[in-house]
């Protein structure tokens, strides 16, 4: 039988991404584009879906970023690496603002930051926190843990390849 | 400052207090676990007890006009003038206990986070908007383990028997109410917890049931935690703590 998936976009992002297509910042965003989550190499935080909005105001740009977990220890290096990323392209005045509301959820994620999950042996969220094993693909697998290597996974193992791996948690 | 915003400041402080000290109490696991990915979770629940506290910490300061910062309220206060709830500040015994105790606080967290959701403080619904998704997924890993020691061997199931003789005189204080807190309600900034016991009751009662454990109403009801009136073990906690900071004072990471 052969396993056809729709890709389909979540609201969330549909939202965030109309968002980001209308801002008249773009030069902006694309320079956020360098900026990675330091747990989750290669992941951007415009995939990671935390980057929500860019603001000016007297001058002063602001980057309005939400936290996925509370106590989410990245939270001040992103922070910083903001900064310096966007001093680098020549912006200087720039204020990096952590917004609760909306609560960011995994829906937020982009496709391409997804793919990206599954690429670097993580497996990506599900909306019916369904894990597939990154490695072979396969459903036959077991929860080791509900907290992985960081707060946002849980770790599995899989009963075919017997590879083990996080599953970032949906959320 | 007038009433209203200091009862707030108040209310603020207590729900911090209340998520830095569990988050002390569970990181006393952290290289201590029964396995390592217990380990890790429960150094991750501690992280997001940590996270919880500081964005109620931070919104305090705000509203304090930034004359003191949130480590200086976290570091620099005495056990006197810590306003947690008492079941918070419990040493964590056994993993039985921190367990039990976990799962207690995991279904108060549930029912009263949803209802904080709604406060007429757009701050205060948010940062519960938060953290209820966290409590929720804590709790999913609470009550297997509640479960699972439960059913397991005699010495787990008395295990878990005496953790919930020792917590049954702690759980009243999480549904009482001060004077203050209830002008709070009045304006619809908080919750009135009194009205949450009886779903909690139900909650905890039936799901120990399946299992053929039992949790006794007290008729006793250690309060004082908001009063910064404690057991003796939160001193003894807060100087291990607090001892960076007061031996180094304004050091900075």
């Amino acid at each position: 039988m052969v396993n056809l998936q729709i890709p389909t976009l979540s609201p969330e992002f549909a939202k965030r991404r109309a968002h980001r297509n209308e801002s008249e910042y773009q030069a902006i965003w694309n320079v956020l584009d360098k900026v990675f989550d330091p747990e989750l190499p290669g992941l951007t935080i415009w995939d990671l879906g935390i980057l929500q909005d860019i603001r000016l105001v007297d001058e002063v740009y602001t980057i309005v970023v939400t936290p996925t977990y509370s106590g989410c220890p990245a939270v001040d290096t992103i922070n910083s690496d903001i900064k310096t990323e966007l001093a680098k392209a020549g912006f200087n005045e720039v204020v990096v603002k952590i917004n609760l509301a909306p609560a960011w959820t995994t829906e937020m994620m982009s496709p391409a930051g997804k793919a990206h999950l599954k690429s670097i042996n993580i497996a990506p969220p599900d909306e019916n926190d369904k894990v597939i094993c990154p490695n072979c693909g396969s459903e036959n697998i077991k929860l080791i843990s509900q907290f992985g290597s960081t707060a946002c996974k849980s770790l599995h193992q899989c009963f075919d390849c017997s590879e083990a791996f996080d599953y970032f948690k949906h959320f | 400052m007038n009433d209203e915003k200091q009862n707030l400041i108040r209310f603020l402080i207590g729900l911090a207090d209340d998520s830095v000290v569990l988050s002390h109490r569970l990181s006393e696991w952290c290289s201590n676990g029964p396995f390592l990915e217990e380990d890790i979770a429960l150094s991750n629940i501690a992280l997001d007890y940590i996270g919880r506290a500081r964005m109620f910490y931070q919104y305090a300061v705000e509203l304090e006009g930034d004359v003191r910062t949130e480590d200086d309220i976290a570091y620099l206060r005495n056990e006197r003038e810590y306003t947690n709830l008492l079941i918070h500040e419990l040493p964590i015994n056994d993993f039985a206990f921190t367990m039990v105790r976990q799962y207690f606080l995991d279904v108060y967290y549930c029912q009263y986070l949803q209802q904080l959701c709604e406060s007429s403080d757009e701050r205060i619904a948010a940062i519960s908007a938060k953290a209820i998704k966290e409590s929720r997924y804590h709790l999913k890993r609470s009550e297997p383990w509640i479960k699972q020691l439960s059913e397991g061997t005699e010495e787990s199931k008395q295990r878990i028997q005496l953790a919930l003789d020792e917590l049954e005189n702690f759980v009243g204080e999480l549904f009482l109410m001060e004077d203050w807190e209830k002008t709070l309600v009045e304006s619809g900034i908080a919750v009135d917890r009194r009205q949450l016991q009886k779903n909690w009751d139900a909650q905890v009662q039936s799901f120990l049931a399946e299992s053929e454990m039992t949790f006794p109403e007290s008729a006793l009801q250690i309060r004082g935690g908001r009063n910064g009136i404690h057991t003796e073990h939160l001193g003894h906690m807060l100087s291990e703590m607090q001892y960076i900071q007061r031996s180094m004072p304004g050091l900075q990471w």
